[in-house]
């Protein structure tokens, strides 16, 4: 087990990732942030309130659950949770931004693409991670990363936050 | 925890932990019903067959719907129109649907235990939507899914189940589900109509509205069933009226907040005056629209998975 970042390192990436946010998007009336659960809601409230402070006016945040889209349903022998999806906003011309913590496969961001969609038409939709581990499966790549971070398949990344685990945190396990 | 049944029959013999469970997952299908698009692709590919040998039109309604929400091919079967009438068994008709290549059974079937038949003999997942007088599943749970949405939780709530008691599965399977949960149950109606021995389900008998709903929580009406009027049960429905109808001055004997439950379809001037069925106490269209969210959730939590 290592660790990878810390809550220093954490609070680093997601202020340079929001500044990045803020730089792209100018004006951030349009902007909307949609966290993908459970751990890209807590960053992706964390981002709220960071451009919040950076560029002034609050920026809409709302939580998606994409258990109801995944491909592998029929493949797993376990049940996932279905947990709420929130989205207290028309997405209706928005520029969306998804948040999530790790981008792996990219089947989590396709899956949360369809399920946005279903909301409305946003004007568009970008992708916000703390960490890319690659091993893409899909055609999907992340617009604002915290972190690259090379990875095996064997391997594990666990990010913690502060909100669910007690503390920040991303750690590189190994897979048993 | 996981929900590990291949079949939902009953509440007798789901634990507490299992009907939580539902009443969770159905929330947030209760969102979904909400958005533009009121569909997710979950159980694309999968194939429900509604059989139905028994008059229905808001279970099967709901059922097609909420199947149909969660983007599943539906076959919608009625005994009228089949080759039941030909003298076909149930399971033998079930088995020739089977061999359709289907997931899923929805049965209502007047012969309690028809389901549980079905579910020992079949592969398939098989959802009882009422079974004669024995058990009605997934009305139950749709009703404590509202109770708990509008008074926050189950335990300790007073409920009150009014009218034809002997003859309901929704009574049957609601005083299941309340007392898992921690309710306190009240059942009351003529004595034709209370079964005997129903205290040993754990409920407390009256025979007096009045003095059935002094503090309830939840007054739940049940139908009075025209049908079974020429058995002697009954004087009259005239008389039955003057003693268990829902009239306002009864109503005021519960608690202030106290809110009104029918599982349909109601019969407007008899167990329920027309203007307290449209009262601001009634929740029986709450119960309707949450129906499809519950049975989402069933479909789901017995099918989403390999």
């Amino acid at each position: 087990m290592a660790k990878l970042m810390d809550e220093m390192d954490m609070r680093r990436a997601l202020l340079r990732l929001s500044h990045e946010i803020v730089e792209k998007n100018r004006d951030t009336k349009n902007l909307a942030l949609i966290g993908i659960h459970r751990r890209g809601i807590s960053l992706a409230r964390r981002i709220s309130k960071l451009i919040e402070e950076i560029a002034g006016g609050k920026v809409p945040t709302g939580s998606l659950d994409i258990t109801l889209y995944r491909d592998d349903l029929t493949r797993i022998a376990y049940q996932p949770v279905v947990r709420n999806t929130d989205v207290p906003f028309p997405v209706d011309d928005k520029r969306i931004i998804l948040v999530d913590d790790v981008l792996y496969t990219g089947r989590t961001i396709r899956a949360a693409i369809d399920a946005l969609l279903d909301f409305g038409r946003p004007q568009k939709i970008e992708l916000a991670v703390l960490v890319d581990r690659g091993h893409r499966e899909l055609p999907i790549r992340a617009d604002y990363v915290g972190k690259n971070i090379p990875t095996s398949s064997e391997e594990m990344v666990e990010v913690r936050v502060k909100e669910l685990d007690g503390r920040d945190e991303v750690l590189l396990l190994k897979r048993k | 925890m996981d929900f590990k049944r291949k079949d939902l029959l009953g509440l007798e013999d789901l634990s507490p932990e299992e009907i939580l469970l539902i009443l969770d997952t159905a929330k947030s299908f209760r969102e979904v019903l909400e958005r533009p698009i009121k569909k997710v692709p979950t159980l694309r590919g999968k194939t429900i067959v509604n059989l139905f040998f028994e008059a229905s039109t808001r279970t099967r309604m709901s059922f097609e719907l909420a199947e149909k929400r969660l983007s599943a091919d539906v076959l919608n079967f009625s005994a009228s129109t089949s080759s039941l009438v030909k003298g076909e068994t149930l399971l033998d008709t079930a088995k020739n649907i089977l061999a359709l290549r289907v997931d899923c059974f929805v049965l209502r079937h007047p012969t309690p235990g028809a389901p549980h038949l079905l579910a020992g003999k079949l592969p398939v997942s098989i959802i009882n939507a009422g079974d004669g007088a024995h058990e009605h599943p997934t009305q139950a749970l749709l009703d404590l899914y509202t109770i708990r949405e509008k008074k926050g939780h189950i335990e300790g709530v007073k409920i009150a189940i009014v009218g034809d008691i002997a003859h309901s599965r929704v009574a049957r399977s609601n005083i299941w589900g309340l007392n898992k949960l921690g309710a306190e149950v009240r059942v009351c109606g003529p004595p034709t109509l209370i079964p005997p021995r129903i205290e040993n389900m754990g409920v407390k008998v009256f025979y007096s509205i009045e003095r059935a709903l002094r503090g309830v929580d939840i007054i739940m009406m049940l139908r009075i069933q025209r049908e079974r009027q020429n058995k002697g049960l009954l004087p009259s429905l005239s008389e039955y009226r003057e003693f268990f109808s829902l009239t306002e001055e009864r109503i005021s004997l519960a608690k202030k907040d106290a809110l009104i439950m029918h599982p349909g379809p109601v019969n407007r001037g008899i167990e329920i005056p027309a203007k307290v069925a449209d009262s601001e106490r009634s929740i029986i269209l709450n119960q309707v629209t949450n129906g499809i969210a519950v049975r989402m959730a069933i479909l789901y939590l017995l099918l989403g998975r390999r």
